[in-house]
C-alpha cells in the first residue's frame, strides 16, 4: 500500500524515540475521511509527539503513515498543504493584528488577494470578531487568541484538521463555540484529529482513542468503550485504561 | 514570489513596529560614529615628564625650558636622580623620562657630546612611545636652534628626524572606514539572528514550519530586511562622517554600496546560520560573539594584518570582514576603484554565496 486514497490518516507501527526514551511506541490506526478522531491521553503520553510525526514536523524513528494520501517518511511538504494545525502552544504573531495574521497566512498557503478577503470575513464573523480583529493580537484574552488559531489553522480549507488541545484554558462558553466550530468544518468535508483533556469533549468524537504511555491501549467509538468497560462516563473509562500509566508530567 | 512578498510585508510591520529595533537601527550608527572616533584618537596629550638634568648648564635648562612650551609635553618633576625620576613613573606621576648627562654643555662644544637619554613608560604603549616621539622631537628641535645660534657641530645620532603628520587626523580617517565595518558587522550579524531565534522562543516558527513555505522562501524572508537595513546603516554612518568629519569617499560610491551589500549577504547568512543551529537566545548571542570578537581582531580592522605572525596571516583570508575592510579603506582613502579590487570582491561574493547558501541548508523544518 503506497497510497491510500480512502483513508485521512493511516498509520503503522510508528515510533518515535529521544535516546533511550520511547515517547511513542509502535502506534497503528486508520483515520476515515469527514471523521472527527479523538486522540486522548494523560500528559506525557506521547499524544503531541506523535501529531508532530503526521504533521511532518518531527522525523519518525520507525514505522510508516500517510497523511492525506502522501507518505509521512517522504513526502512531509505535500502534506503541509493538505493540513491545518492548531499546536498546544499559542504560535502566532504576538505583534501583529488578527487580520494581518490571517492575510499572512492566506498567503503562505498560497490563495488568491480576493479569495483571501472573502475567507477572512468569513471567518471573521463565524468567530464573532467585530472590533478585535484590528487588535494587535498579543493583547487579547487567550479565548480569542485559540479563535484565531483555529481561524489560522482552517484558513486554506484543509482536507485534515491537527488540533492540539484546543480549548486548553479556554471558558466553557468558549469551548462550546469551539465544538461547533469543529462540526461546521466537518460539515464542510474537513477530517478532525484532535487531542483533548476533556471527557464530555471526548464524547463528541466519532471515535477515540486512548494512548498511555507511548502505546494505544484502547481505540472505538464513545459508546463501544463504555460498554467494553461496563461504565457510564468517558470519564469513567479514561480512569481504567490510564490506571496503569507509568509516566506523567 | 508571492509568498516571500507576504512574508517580507510582515517583516516590515513587525519591525516598525517593534519598540527597540527602529530606535537601535537610527541611534547605534549615530553614537558609534559621533563618539568612538573622539575617544579612539591616538593624540597624546598632556605627557607627563621627569627631568634628571645632571649637567645644569645653560643648554641644559634651555632645552627643558623649550619642552615646556609644547603642547603635548608637561614637566612633572624635575629630579635629582634617575631612580626618584624612575619612582616618579612607577608611581603613575611621569611618562617619559629625560636624562641629561653631566658636562653635556662642555662636551657639546668640543663636538665630543653623549646622548641624550629618554625612557619611556611601556605599560601604556600609544602614550609611552608617542610621548618619547614627542620628547625628542622637541629637544631635537632646540638642538637645531642651538646650532644656528652658536654654530655647535651636532653629533648624528642627537638628530631625530620624525614624519610631519598629524598623529589625530590621520588615525581618524583610517579608523572611520573601520568603524562602518563594525556597524555592518553588528547591525546585519545580530539582528537576523536574534529574530530567528526570536521566533523560536516564542514558537511562531512552528506554525511556518506546518506550512508548505519552502525553506529558500522563508530563509530570505529572514536575510533581505538586513540587506536593506545594512544599506541604510552605511548611508547614514557616510553622511556622519561626512558632516562631522568631512571625510568623503575619494573612489566611487557604487564600489562602496557593492561591497556592502556583499558583505551584507555574508554577515546575515551567517547570522540566520547561527539562530538555525541554536534553540535559545543565549546559546545563539554567545556564539555570535565568539565570531565577532574574531572577526574584529583579525580582520585587520583595529591592528595591521602585515604585523601579525605568519600563521595569524593566513587565518585572516577565512575571515570574511578582512576583504570588506580592504575595500572601504582602499575605496575611502585612496580612491580605488572596482576593477583595482576585483580579488576582493571575487572573494567576498563567493563567501557572501556559500554563507546563504548555509542559512538555507541549516533551517531544518523536521526535527
Amino acid at each position: 500500500m503506497d497510497r491510500n486514497d480512502r483513508l485521512a490518516i493511516s498509520v503503522k507501527g510508528l515510533t518515535k524515540r529521544f535516546g533511550a526514551f520511547t515517547a511513542v511506541d509502535h502506534i497503528t490506526f486508520d483515520v476515515a475521511g469527514g471523521e472527527i478522531f479523538g486522540f486522548l491521553g494523560a500528559n506525557g503520553a506521547g499524544k503531541t509527539t506523535a501529531m508532530r510525526m503526521l504533521c511532518g514536523l518531527s522525523f519518525p524513528t520507525e514505522g510508516k503513515g500517510w497523511v492525506a494520501g502522501f507518505d509521512i517518511m517522504k513526502q512531509s511538504e505535500q502534506i503541509k498543504k493538505h493540513i491545518g494545525y492548531m499546536s498546544q502552544r499559542f504560535s502566532l504573531y504576538d505583534d501583529l493584528t488578527v487580520v494581518e495574521n490571517m492575510r499572512l497566512f492566506a498567503g503562505i498557503y498560497g490563495m488568491k488577494t480576493s479569495d483571501a478577503k472573502l475567507r477572512i470575513d468569513e471567518l471573521l464573523s463565524q468567530l464573532h470578531f467585530g472590533q478585535e480583529r484590528h487588535a494587535i493580537v498579543g493583547s487579547l484574552p487567550l479565548g480569542w487568541k485559540q479563535k484565531l488559531s483555529f481561524s489560522v489553522a482552517t484558513i486554506h480549507r484543509p482536507e485534515i484538521l491537527f488540533l492540539d488541545e484546543p480549548t486548553g484554558g479556554v471558558d466553557p462558553i468558549t469551548r462550546r463555540q469551539f465544538w461547533e466550530l469543529i462540526y461546521s468544518s466537518v460539515n464542510e468535508g474537513m477530517t478532525v484529529f484532535v487531542t483533548t483533556h476533556y471527557m464530555d469533549e471526548a464524547e463528541y468524537c466519532n471515535r477515540l482513542s486512548v494512548m498511555v504511555d507511548g502505546q494505544i491501549k484502547a481505540l472505538n467509538t464513545p459508546k463501544e468503550l463504555k460498554l467494553q468497560y461496563g461504565v457510564d462516563t468517558m470519564d469513567e473509562v479514561f480512569r481504567r485504561i490510564a490506571r496503569g500509566a507509568t509516566r506523567s508530567e | 514570489m508571492k509568498t516571500l512578498l507576504v512574508l517580507l510585508r510582515k517583516e516590515f510591520i513587525q519591525f516598525r513596529r517593534n519598540k527597540f529595533m527602529p530606535k537601535l537601527v537610527v541611534m547605534f550608527p549615530m553614537m558609534a560614529m559621533l563618539v568612538i572616533p573622539l575617544v579612539t584618537t591616538m593624540d597624546v596629550k598632556n605627557v607627563n615628564v621627569a627631568v634628571v638634568d645632571a649637567d645644569k648648564s645653560e643648554i641644559s635648562r634651555r632645552i627643558v625650558s623649550d619642552m615646556q612650551a609644547s603642547p603635548y609635553l608637561r614637566l612633572s618633576l624635575y629630579a635629582e636622580t634617575y631612580h626618584e625620576a624612575l619612582d616618579a613613573v612607577e608611581k603613575g606621576a611621569a611618562d617619559v623620562i629625560l636624562l641629561l648627562p653631566t658636562d653635556y654643555e662642555k662636551k657639546l662644544v668640543s663636538g665630543h657630546a653623549p646622548s641624550i637619554s629618554v625612557h619611556a613608560n611601556g605599560v601604556n604603549a600609544t602614550k609611552g612611545q608617542l610621548g618619547a616621539q614627542y620628547l625628542s622631537q622637541a629637544v631635537t628641535q632646540t638642538l637645531i636652534k642651538l646650532k644656528r645660534e652658536r654654530g655647535i657641530v651636532l653629533p648624528r645620532e642627537n638628530i631625530y628626524v620624525q614624519n610631519r603628520y598629524n598623529p589625530t587626523l590621520d588615525y581618524r580617517i583610517y579608523m572611520i572606514p573601520a568603524l562602518m565595518v563594525i556597524l555592518v558587522i553588528m547591525i546585519c550579524g545580530f539582528l537576523p539572528a536574534l529574530n530567528l531565534v526570536g521566533e523560536k522562543e516564542s514558537g511562531t516558527i512552528e506554525q511556518i514550519n506546518v506550512s508548505p513555505v519552502s525553506r529558500v522562501t522563508f530563509t530570505l524572508s529572514k536575510l533581505i530586511p538586513y540587506w536593506i537595513i545594512g544599506l541604510m546603516v552605511l548611508t547614514f554612518a557616510m553622511t556622519i562622517a561626512w558632516l562631522a568629519y568631512g571625510l568623503v569617499p575619494t573612489g566611487s560610491l557604487l564600489t562602496i554600496y557593492a561591497a556592502t551589500l556583499l558583505f551584507s549577504f555574508v554577515m546575515s547568512g551567517f547570522g540566520v546560520a547561527v539562530a538555525n543551529c541554536s534553540s535559545t537566545m543565549q546559546q545563539s548571542m554567545y556564539v555570535m560573539f565568539f565570531f565577532i570578537v574574531i572577526f574584529q581582531l583579525m580582520s585587520g580592522l583595529m591592528t595591521p594584518i602585515d604585523s601579525m605572525p605568519q600563521w595569524a596571516q593566513y587565518i585572516t583570508y577565512l575571515v570574511p570582514p578582512r576583504y570588506f575592510i580592504e575595500i572601504m579603506r582602499a575605496v575611502y582613502l585612496k580612491g580605488s576603484a572596482m576593477q583595482d579590487l576585483w580579488p576582493e570582491f571575487v572573494v567576498l561574493a563567493v563567501i557572501a554565496a556559500v554563507m546563504s547558501l548555509i542559512a538555507m541548508l541549516t533551517y531544518k523544518k523536521q526535527s
